[in-house]
């Protein structure tokens, strides 16, 4: 290690752990977290950190001498260009780029901005991919509207669950919900006509694939703890999405 | 099949949007997801097994993936989540889920089963193209390090 006083490996320490931090939250797969601040570290000279992640907290250290660090992290979402910000950062660091103060200053602006597509173009962009994967999965035309109609209500209502209610189980419970009463109910107009395939491509955007696959590499990768909690994750999500469906099924 | 090439595409870079991915990279991302929907489509048609085709699928997803990631600099992530999510089998995963509530277990369980193989062989497919992708960087350094000396 190179001759560093305390307070300088405390702020490196503050790097790490802020880049790893808006890694997680943003959905990146653990082993790309654990590398990141290990990479930062050893640019900056600390040449042995040891890292725990979970996808609930980060554990952090770097010496014997100085006190472990401990991050924790409340929620997660899948926002891929912070993921790409940071990584990018991470590398100019490696180059030599930038000073620890310049790059705690840029995760910090990176940290705070907000999602780089307005909310309306999230709902339009899950409501036209709804009706895509209906044609994809081989149903017919004439139920493109009704899948893009209810997806694009679902989604809204997921975000504005979301907000109301802390607990995300319930907000994609209720969402999913909506979802099969409107198609139900579209399906009783006659405005559509196969329920089961507008219903499958509506709900596509809640779905929980990410989470799925993530799962299984974090497990394969050896990180056990992760995959299991990102399994359970899933699971729970899927339940939502199938009860808040059933549940309209047992009324209809 | 001009049907399924289009809205694989656009759902998969609907889905970009949705995930928060940069805008320079969309059209990369929906690209990644057409290849890869088709390639399952494809398989599917003559085999008529599902896992098998989405590991293949899942599999040149990696490698797309893999290279757009290193042309441009961004990390693969990006492009693997917008690629597979046609291949999730979110539908399945909501059947047996319907079923459970049904009170059908047998028929539950299988679709289940089947959703879980499915999204083991899409992670197996993605592992899969990372191994190999390790094994030629590694022989690249030895016989670079080798020659230096």
């Amino acid at each position: 290690m190179v001759n560093y006083n305390e307070n300088e490996i405390f702020d490196i320490m503050e790097v790490c752990l802020l880049a790893g931090k808006i890694m997680l939250r943003s959905g990146a797969e653990t082993y790309r977290v654990e590398d990141t601040m290990m990479r930062i570290g050893s640019a900056y000279g600390v040449e042995q950190s040891h890292s725990y992640v979970t996808p609930t907290g980060i554990i952090f250290s770097v010496s014997s001498k100085t006190p472990t660090q401990l991050v924790r992290i409340e929620d997660r979402s899948t926002d891929l260009q912070k993921v790409e910000k940071v990584n990018s950062i991470s590398r100019e660091i490696s180059n030599g780029e930038l000073s620890v103060e310049e790059a705690f200053k840029q995760l910090k602006v990176i940290e705070q901005a907000a999602h780089a597509y307005p909310i309306w173009v999230q709902i339009a962009a899950a409501s036209i991919s709804s009706g895509c994967f209906l044609i994809m999965f081989n149903g017919g035309w004439s139920d493109f509207l009704p899948a893009v109609i209810a997806a694009g209500i679902g989604f809204s209502s997921l975000i504005y669950f979301h907000q109301l209610v802390e607990i995300k189980f319930f907000a994609e419970f209720l969402a999913s919900f909506v979802i099969g009463l409107l198609a139900v109910l579209m399906v009783t107009l006659n405005i559509g006509t196969e329920l089961d395939k507008i219903i499958i491509g509506s709900v596509m955007p809640l779905v929980p694939g990410l989470l799925i696959t993530n799962a299984v590499r974090d497990l394969m990768a050896g990180h056990l703890v992760s995959g299991i909690s990102k399994g359970a994750e899933a699971f729970l999500t899927a339940f939502a999405i199938g009860a808040g469906v059933a549940v309209v099924f047992s009324i209809y | 099949m001009i049907e399924q090439l289009a809205t694989s595409f656009i759902a998969s870079a609907a889905f970009g949007v949705i995930f928060n991915a940069p805008q320079k990279s969309l059209l990369k991302c929906g690209l990644v997801g057409m290849v890869g929907w088709i390639i399952y489509v494809t398989l599917y048609e003559y085999s008529s097994d599902s896992v098998f085709s989405s590991l293949v699928a899942s599999f040149c997803i990696a490698i797309i993936s893999q290279f757009f990631a290193k042309k441009y600099r961004t990390p693969v992530i990006i492009f693997n989540v917008s690629g597979i999510i046609p291949l999730v089998p979110g539908g399945l995963a909501y059947d047996a889920m319907r079923r459970v509530v049904e009170n059908e277990y047998n028929a539950a369980i299988s679709l289940a089963a089947e959703a879980f193989m499915i999204s083991g062989s899409i992670a197996i497919g993605l592992v899969l193209s990372e191994v190999i992708n390790q094994i030629i960087r590694k022989k690249k350094l030895r016989k670079v390090s080798s020659e230096g000396l």
